[in-house]
């Protein structure tokens, strides 16, 4: 009963950790190189919540000063978090790319068969 | 930058030390993706990587006058704003990076007109360049965020520089080096969101402050940090077991990214794993109480031993070189996890003289395969005898990979056996000296294939390479030569970054 309460409480902890466990497990399980590529982005996605998460303050409103409101929200993890999305578009749009190059040299981009042909 | 220089009217080059060392790189490959001809472009990341080791020996000059060089980036003061702190342990480490990119350069004009397509060579130097950006963004700043932000600027610019290689398989090397290298990256990046939710701060000066009160308060978030980031790094600095994308990516990378990235990616991963363990985590936790130390021990053990046996049965010498490359870094974190002045000074140093020596041993081989077109033992029998400067070059490089007294690689290994010693492990320092041996062998099956075999195909027609490589291979060999016989400065840096690092740990 109180693993439930604290999840219930928590669910947006809850939800970061399912991302980030089911994305990294796609890109373990996955053999395919675009789906990997997806549960990558999966696992990166959940580390934004995680940091947006810990910015937002019950109650608070956005970081404006205005005399009639005094809790506010944590600006900064946005900012990180903006920065991260950059970073996680390049990734994907990177990895991409080298998968759409593998797929002109091997014709597949099923990583079994080209490590078989290849012997890597 | 320019708009409060104009301001004070006047611009003091040693003020902004911090800062020019990571736009120079940044602007130069903006410069360099506008141009189209390849030698052009050759000639800018030469003149870049020439500048900016004389701006990394004045950093290391003021450091040592001063001890820390603080630059609140755009002006806003820290811990708020981004700070680039440099003390002597990261601009000991922006000059080895550097250093190793001025050297390499002249290297590259040759062996990448033979690896990259013509149109693609202003492209190629405009990556190397960010690659370098992002080496020394992350070995200079001061701010968890930042690192990250730098580290993945630096990765993604090896991915392609790893795809740029002639062989079909660099691009299953660059893919797999994506997905380990952005797993880890993201590793780190929840590392610092814990430190960053339980401190309250990213500046890692502030959050060594900040981390022993919040410790004390509740501990598993911190261990959690610390977890997540030890991995993610470790992933970075191919640490063994996570070493699985480095064999594929140095093997098949164009030869001059190979030399670069041997010689500097994997060192400023284990500079910033320095920086996280030590200056952060160490001041406010007692190291040897957590489970950490027997794990980077354990884990730097196998990697000197199951990556130099893998070694000894690779055919190609580039795999056998990368082999080599996750054995020597077990010594590095070896000395880590020592974790007292000798050992971490075995580290430090080690970080130096095995980028020099690494540097020169796939700068060779990616001589003899611009020759002789195969980095095969089995197809270069008798290579020595048709490029004697090349493989002469190799067996001194190699004789310091193995540690022969009167080489570079043998001051590492004194310091780090001093340190296990000092450590009471004397099994460890015994140790140390029976991974040696094993290096002897792989070293030497090539020595007795180049010198000793018939003549082969492949060698055949070979010949030693052109002046600008041969002068890259040769300086990277002379410096192992130098820094072997002459440990007056290298050792006193490296006993220097040890005592920084060493000295603020909490007993």
């Amino acid at each position: 009963m109180q693993a439930l309460d604290a999840i219930v409480q928590y669910y947006n902890y809850a939800i970061t950790i399912f991302l980030m466990v089911s994305g990294l497990y796609i890109v373990i399980a996955s053999g395919n190189m675009i789906k990997k590529i997806v549960g990558l982005s999966l696992f990166q996605t959940s580390v934004y919540l995680l940091y947006i998460s810990a910015g937002k303050i019950l109650g608070g409103t956005a970081p404006i000063i205005d005399p009639k409101y005094t809790i506010y929200s944590n600006p900064l993890p946005h900012v990180l978090i903006l920065t991260a999305i950059v970073v996680g578009v390049a990734t994907v749009a990177l990895g991409l790319a080298i998968v759409a190059r593998i797929h002109e040299a091997y014709g597949t981009i099923e990583e079994d068969e080209i490590f078989e042909e290849n012997g890597l | 930058m320019s708009a409060a220089t104009a301001a004070a009217g006047h611009f003091v080059l040693g003020e902004h030390l911090p800062i020019l060392i990571v736009v120079t790189p940044l602007l130069a490959a903006g410069v360099t993706t506008l141009l189209r001809n390849g030698r052009v472009a050759w000639f800018i990341s030469l003149a870049v990587s020439w500048f900016l080791p004389i701006l990394s020996a004045m950093l290391i000059l003021q450091v040592q006058e001063k001890g820390i060089v603080s630059y609140a980036l755009g002006g806003w003061a820290p811990p708020i704003g981004i700070e680039y702190r440099v003390d002597i342990v990261n601009a000991f480490v922006l000059f080895i990076v550097t250093s190793v990119g001025a050297i390499a350069m002249p290297y590259a004009l040759m062996s990448v007109e033979r690896d990259i397509d013509e149109e693609d060579r202003p492209w190629f130097y405009a990556i190397y360049l960010l690659a370098l950006t992002g080496l020394l963004g992350m070995t200079v700043t001061g701010d968890a965020f930042n690192i990250f932000v730098f580290m993945e600027i630096s990765s993604l610019a090896m991915y392609v520089l790893i795809a740029m290689g002639r062989d079909k398989r660099a691009l299953i090397a660059a893919y797999q080096y994506l997905i380990m290298g952005t797993v880890g990256a993201t590793f780190f990046v929840i590392g610092v969101g814990f430190l960053y939710i339980t401190t309250g701060s990213l500046n890692l000066a502030d959050i060594a402050l900040r981390i022993g009160p919040a410790f004390a308060e509740s501990s598993p978030p911190i261990m959690a940090a610390l977890a997540f980031l030890v991995v993610g790094i470790s992933l970075k600095l191919a640490l063994f077991p996570l070493h699985v994308w480095l064999p594929n990516a140095y093997a098949f990378a164009p030869s001059f990214a190979t030399v670069f990235l041997a010689a500097t990616a994997t060192k400023v991963a284990v500079y910033v794993l320095l920086r996280i363990y030590f200056s952060v985590f160490g001041t406010a936790i007692t190291l040897s109480d957590l489970p950490v130390t027997e794990m980077l021990l354990l884990l730097s053990l196998a990697a000197m031993f199951v990556a130099s046996i893998l070694a000894i049965y690779e055919d190609s010498i580039a795999r056998m070189l990368a082999f080599s490359s996750v054995a020597q870094i077990g010594y590095i974190t070896l000395g880590i996890a020592l974790a007292n002045t000798s050992g971490v000074a075995g580290s430090a140093v080690h970080l130096m003289n095995h980028a020099a020596m690494k540097a020169a041993l796939f700068a060779a081989i990616g001589a003899v395969v611009y020759r002789a077109g195969t980095s095969r033992v089995s197809e270069l029998g008798g290579i020595g005898h048709k490029m004697p400067i090349t493989m002469g070059a190799f067996v001194v490089a190699g004789l310091s990979i193995i540690g022969v007294p009167g080489t570079a690689g043998f001051i590492s290994k004194w310091y780090l056996g001093v340190g296990a010693i000092e450590h009471g492990w004397w099994s460890v320092a015994f140790l140390i000296v029976a991974s040696s041996l094993i290096s002897v062998i792989y070293i030497g099956r090539v020595v007795e294939a180049a010198y000793f075999q018939p003549v082969s195909e492949a060698s055949q027609k070979a010949s030693d390479p052109p002046l600008t490589m041969l002068a890259s291979i040769l300086v990277f060999t002379g410096l192992t030569i130098y820094i072997g016989l002459d440990t007056s400065w290298s050792g006193q840096l490296a006993e220097q970054v040890a005592a920084v690092l060493v000295g603020g740990l909490s007993r």
